[in-house]
């Protein structure tokens, strides 16, 4: 484990027209590792991980104060862009959401939105390589061009994950990834989260405790828009050290 | 047991009152297209006469008076016909287009000796009594007067009435006289009305619904719009006329009775239904897609224009055409910005005075001349026709779009 930092967030509040949704979240996320944010639902995990590439920014009553640094920068400064911002944190949806595209569009899009290949060759590897990473080439290559959205649920969902790779990200945040798919599909998610910290940094928001154990190296835990608590994922299921962290992880509350 | 016997019973009575809607409304229709279709068909043909005409060899054709020489060979046809109300009322069976078309016979002939039986437009009461649509009453038909009578019946022994097709009705524009009457000026009106209309409400709805969905921030100035193109839809016709004289003709002096001012105001028209289905089009688009596009480092403009837009095309396109239907339809808007005008010449350009389909249906519907009447249900055989061929550029283009997944 490499310890070293790549989000930093700090007091943090996060506020829907008069309703606060996060109150002042502190939380250190470290490089290549998994950091899964758990708790029940409504306590502000999608809210706080949409905070690290600047997803809130589309919602107009949505505000925020406090600071997110990635790589020691603040991200909420006003000289930092968004939309490039996002091109180095990438996201992984809910429900699987390929473009109404073939397979092969779905990959290419955001590698030819900022010209990042030279020739058509380069574009060509650059699709074949983002779906290797997501396991996916083998069960497409012969479907390339073949609408994205004929494929099953849990090879979408890994579309979806290649796609965000093909843009070459630093860290991918993913919001319930698994939440609409089949133990099959998500066992392969797993895996593949498993591989892909090698490289990446990745926060995943989870409902199901086993996946956050089974994934994550570490698991903060929340709760009413409030950070309880966050540790090691060992330490955290075995030994937690707030109340209500330990009603929520043996189902007692959620 | 009883109470779902009743629940089916009222299922089955439910379902029976919407079979019955639908067949009054498919029923009543049919009636309607049946009347203006048996009245208007009658419209695409016209009465000719023959005329025996001889011409010497020597003669030069284009010197001749037209008139004078058609109306030597129609003489030498009735030689008991010597005064001269019987000739009036010889030359009165043929319209003055006879005239026209004697002329134009004579310019594009070659040959040098003109001689035989040839057809020339009858006038329209010969060509109402000849279709059957006034009746004969002893020796009088409509206007066709009783030493008219006679010259017909000649005719008609001789076997020199016929009816051929009418090619004054989708080939000129409009007339005083009946049988010379056209709609072409107007069909020429519309069209260019209607890609005017469509050339500036397209774009500008679009515009509109996109900054309304995804750009404006939600706040008072944002509802007041909304509200305001809400009732902008159902703002009567006519007032949007009125809007159209006073800016186009009045403030910034376009010429009246253009084409250019028609299409500008059904532009206007069209624009607030375009607005509200390319808003509806757009708000059904599902925001995951967005998201992932956001998601990836596309900008706002850039996700509208690569994804939302192209997913909502198919609504915004049958949305607006459902708008330029109901423009290319609109009369009211048109009386007031001049449309109306009894125009001759087939318009050149947007810029010339025309008139357009329904306002060419006005003004023949009010016509005193009973020929018209045909002709005003022909027009709007074509203006349906019109709509038909617009309906289905709809459906195609929706289908086409949709493939895209």
């Amino acid at each position: 484990m490499s310890e070293s930092l790549k989000i930093a967030v700090k007091n943090l509040n996060v506020f829907y027209g008069k309703k606060q949704a996060l109150f002042d979240i502190n939380l250190n996320i470290f490089e290549n590792e998994v950091t899964s944010l758990i708790g029940p639902s409504g306590c502000g995990k999608s809210t706080l991980i949409k905070c690290f590439n600047r997803m809130n920014d589309l919602i107009d009553i949505c505000k925020y104060n406090g600071e997110v640094l990635i790589d020691g920068k603040n991200i909420n400064d006003p000289s930092t862009d968004p939309v490039s911002l996002r091109t180095r944190v990438g996201m992984v949806f809910q429900k699987p959401n390929p473009f109404p595209k073939s397979v092969y569009e779905n990959i290419a899009y955001g590698p030819k939105l900022h010209g990042m290949y030279k020739n058509k060759n380069d574009l060509d590897e650059l699709v074949v390589s983002s779906l290797q990473k997501a396991g996916l080439f083998n069960e497409v290559k012969d479907r390339l061009f073949e609408p994205g959205t004929g494929l099953s649920g849990g090879q979408q969902q890994r579309l979806c994950i290649a796609r965000a790779l093909a843009v070459n990200p630093e860290i991918i945040l993913m919001d319930e990834p698994c939440s609409a798919l089949d133990p099959i599909a998500t066992a392969k998610i797993e895996e593949l989260i498993e591989d892909l910290k090698q490289k990446y940094t990745i926060v995943i928001v989870t409902h199901s405790m086993q996946q956050a154990a089974r994934v994550s190296n570490r698991t903060a835990y929340m709760h009413m828009g409030e950070l309880v608590e966050t540790g090691l994922t060992k330490n955290i299921f075995s030994n937690p050290e707030h109340a209500k962290t330990q009603d929520y992880i043996t189902g007692r509350i959620g | 047991m009883n109470n779902i016997l009743k629940r089916n019973k009222r299922e089955k009575r439910f379902q029976f009152y919407g079979l019955f809607a639908v067949g009054l409304a498919i029923f009543l229709l049919l009636i309607l297209l049946f009347k203006i279709f048996s009245t208007g068909f009658s419209a695409f043909n016209q009465t000719y006469l023959g005329v025996k005409i001889q011409i010497e060899k020597n003669v030069n054709l284009s010197e001749l008076d037209a008139r004078s020489v058609l109306r030597e060979n129609i003489r030498n046809m009735f030689p008991e016909v010597v005064s001269r109300s019987d000739k009036k009322n010889l030359y009165s069976l043929f319209s003055p287009g006879a005239y026209i078309e004697f002329e134009e016979m004579l310019n594009s002939n070659n040959e040098e000796t003109i001689d035989g039986y040839y057809y020339f437009l009858a006038s329209d009461d010969l060509d109402m009594y000849f279709k059957g649509t006034v009746a004969r009453q002893g020796n009088s038909a409509g206007k066709i007067k009783p030493n008219q009578m006679k010259f017909v019946d000649d005719f008609e022994r001789m076997n020199l009435i016929k009816l051929q097709y009418n090619k004054y009705l989708l080939g000129s524009a409009d007339s005083r006289n009946p049988e010379m009457a056209g709609i072409l000026g107007a069909i020429y009106g519309s069209l260019f009305a209607i890609l005017i209309a469509f050339a500036t409400s397209f774009p500008l709805g679009i515009l509109t619904a996109i900054y309304l969905e995804k750009l404006a921030k939600r706040n008072a100035f944002s509802d007041l719009i909304e509200t305001n193109i809400n009732n902008l839809a159902a703002v009567p016709s006519i007032v949007f006329g009125l809007l159209g004289l006073a800016i186009f003709l009045n403030f910034f002096e376009l010429p009246r009775s253009a084409s250019l001012v028609g299409g500008l105001t059904l532009g206007l028209m069209t624009l607030p239904t375009i607005v509200i289905a390319s808003r509806s089009a757009i708000k059904s688009v599902p925001p995951s897609i967005e998201e992932a596009s956001i998601g990836l480092g596309s900008s706002k403009i850039q996700t509208i224009f690569n994804f939302t837009l192209p997913l909502a095309m198919p609504g915004i396109l049958t949305g607006t055409i459902i708008g330029i239907a109901r423009a290319i339809g609109e009369t009211a808007p048109l009386l007031m910005i001049g449309m109306v005008a009894f125009i001759v010449d087939i318009p050149q350009g947007p810029l010339d005075a025309s008139t357009a389909l329904p306002v060419q249906i006005f003004l023949w519907q009010d016509s005193p001349e009973r020929a018209f009447v045909e002709r005003t249900s022909a027009a709007i055989i074509v203006l349906l026709i019109f709509l038909f061929l617009l309906n289905i550029t709809a459906v195609y283009l929706r289908k086409k779009l949709e493939k895209k997944w």
